[in-house]
């Protein structure tokens, strides 16, 4: 706020404003962005942000592809937390089709969706730890976010994209050594993420770096659209997961965690506390995790087993009828969102009956909340600027679709 | 609730609520013209009953088969405090693209506004820096309209008939369940 004042004058603007590109390529904004930056010596005049270097077109991508074959675009989204788009694509889908899913599949979903936001903020917060100049936290969790993918290679043979899950349910069940793996990781992990956050929470360096760092206000936070994470950070206790619950999340008992400052901080511990919340959510799910099919009864969306697919007359024409999109879709619009690595990951999607969407709109959050970024930085020193953006945890890939 | 929610605009603004119906999700659609929709997003932004005080996302949509109303923008609104969303649609012929800007009633718009100006080519008159925002600054098309076909355009299979989208274009769901 010292900083805002030095501002609120041009008169002490001595000597000459220097234009600084920062990126599109540099190795400290975590993806291919550019910030045409105004600089008063180290401290930020302006910023002018250029987005769209990797736009693939999802938009319109998806209204030319049949609703299984835009999963992997969602993939591509939000790429630290992949299997939360992925699920949140098959629930929209779901909502359309009006297809109720087994209990055991939406428990299913929701430790791969609390796996996938452990991953996610473990990325983003022990990049904010490398961004300070902590190296060592990064390489320590980065094991913990492979051990999490090899989980998901188990469910779903892919590891980043990972195309899990599918309309109507998982794909398969959890595999005898998906359970080994998720047992040693709930048991293993807590110890070793404790060890990283108390390398870096009451890290006087980390805390004089972070603290005031990109500080935004809780209004200013809501009028920018902010979501998630960040949005929590500035004292806001908005999470989809209780606002709309969806897939069982009304069944767990968790808390969100709140900051009040809004600063990279907050955003750091908001971050840390949710990571400890999706373990208690996983083990809830997992301790509870009911019998039962974990896929629905809706063989017009889901594939039927191959075996059958040889041998049964009727699983051959639905595999035909799904391969082939000979599926009907119901005439109608639904917005469906869930509570991505980031914030509120929506999906609004117009079907006039055909088989691909005749209108998808994702509502990326990060997209959505960096406009804000200009307005955080200025005023703030350049290096503040590069931690505020890694806090802020702006993935290139849903930054422009 | 949404009786409530419809009767109090009807008290305030008459008329802005050309009709409404209720989608699968559950979300209420409100349909209103070009000339009222600013009026009535403030009305429900800053109305104590109605507050709807998050703009949760804003995006075009083309329908070229609909003569003088080809284009449109769709308004997805939460109220926070009582946790209601409502949809706000409004349609415009493409000829005359131009619509009222939202960015002084929510920041959030500005980015959402310059990217459906990208896909769309619609002018939200009074936005502050209506520029190209995903696509590159000399594109000379709106890539999202549905003129601009995905595929080469000489190839004939992949048809809009292939896709489901010949007759049966808003035929009941129940009706075209063949088994």
């Amino acid at each position: 706020m010292q900083v805002q004042s030095y501002f609120s004058s041009l008169d002490n603007l001595d000597g000459e404003l220097a234009t600084l590109n920062l990126g599109p390529t540099h190795p400290a904004t975590h993806g291919i962005f550019q910030n045409v930056l105004k600089m008063d010596g180290e401290k930020i005049v302006s910023a002018e942000p250029t987005i769209g270097y990797i736009h693939r077109a999802f938009e319109k991508l998806a209204e030319r592809r049949p609703y299984n074959q835009i999963t992997p675009i969602t993939d591509r989204l939000n790429y630290c937390s992949s299997p939360i788009n992925n699920m949140g694509w098959h629930m929209t889908v779901e909502k359309l089709i009006n297809c109720e899913i087994p209990k055991r599949a939406q428990y299913m979903r929701v430790i791969i969706m609390e796996l996938s936001r452990i991953a996610d903020h473990l990325v983003c917060n022990s990049v904010i730890g490398v961004d300070t100049g902590a190296l060592t936290g990064f390489t320590y969790m980065f094991q913990e976010r492979e051990r999490i993918y090899e989980m998901f290679e188990e469910v779903c043979g892919a590891r980043l994209t990972t195309n899990i899950g599918r309309i109507g349910g998982m794909e398969r069940d959890f595999t005898p050594a998906f359970h080994t793996k998720l047992r040693d990781f709930l048991s293993g992990f807590p110890a070793r993420f404790e060890e990283f956050n108390n390398m870096l929470e009451r890290n006087r360096i980390f805390m004089d770096r972070c603290i005031g760092a990109g500080p935004i206000s809780a209004e200013r936070a809501m009028e920018y659209g902010f979501t998630g994470s960040n949005l929590r950070a500035a004292g806001v206790d908005y999470d989809i997961r209780v606002m709309n619950p969806y897939s069982s999340y009304e069944d767990f008992d968790f808390i969100v965690p709140i900051g009040t400052q809004g600063d990279t901080y907050d955003r750091f511990m908001v971050r840390q506390e949710e990571i400890r919340q999706s373990l208690r959510i996983i083990h809830q799910a997992y301790d509870n995790l009911p019998e039962g099919p974990y896929h629905a009864d809706v063989p017009a969306f889901y594939l039927p087993e191959k075996p059958d697919v040889y041998t049964k007359m009727e699983a051959l024409i639905y595999h035909f009828k799904v391969v082939m999109q000979e599926t009907p879709i119901p005439v109608g619009e639904v917005y469906h969102c869930v509570e991505g690595g980031n914030g509120e990951l929506g999906f609004y999607l117009v079907s006039d009956g055909g088989r691909t969407p005749y209108r998808l709109h994702f509502r990326r959050p990060c997209f959505i909340y960096y406009q804000a970024y200009p307005e955080m930085i200025r005023g703030s020193l350049l290096s503040d600027a590069i931690l505020t953006m890694s806090s802020m945890n702006v993935i290139a890939g849903e930054l422009d679709a | 609730m949404y009786e409530l929610i419809l009767e109090r605009i009807e008290q305030k603004m008459p008329g802005a609520v050309t009709s409404h119906d209720t989608a699968i999700d559950g979300i209420v659609n409100i349909h209103t013209t070009r000339e009222q929709v600013w009026n009535l997003l403030q009305l429900l932004r800053d109305d104590e009953q109605l507050g709807f005080n998050f703009l949760t996302s804003l995006c075009g949509i083309h329908y070229p088969d609909n003569a003088g109303q080809e284009l449109g923008v769709i308004y997805h609104l939460h109220n926070w405090i009582k946790n209601i969303r409502i949809r706000v649609k409004f349609f415009f012929p493409a000829a005359d693209e131009s619509v009222p800007t939202v960015t002084n009633l929510w920041a959030t718009a500005n980015w959402m506004e310059r990217q459906e100006y990208d896909f769309f080519g619609i002018i939200f008159t009074g936005h502050p820096d209506l520029r190209r925002i995903l696509n590159v600054d000399d594109l000379d098309a709106f890539p999202m309209r549905k003129e601009y076909k995905l595929e080469d355009g000489t190839r004939t299979d992949k048809d809009d008939r292939y896709f489901g989208r010949d007759g049966h274009y808003g035929q009941s769901f129940e009706t075209r369940l063949i088994d």
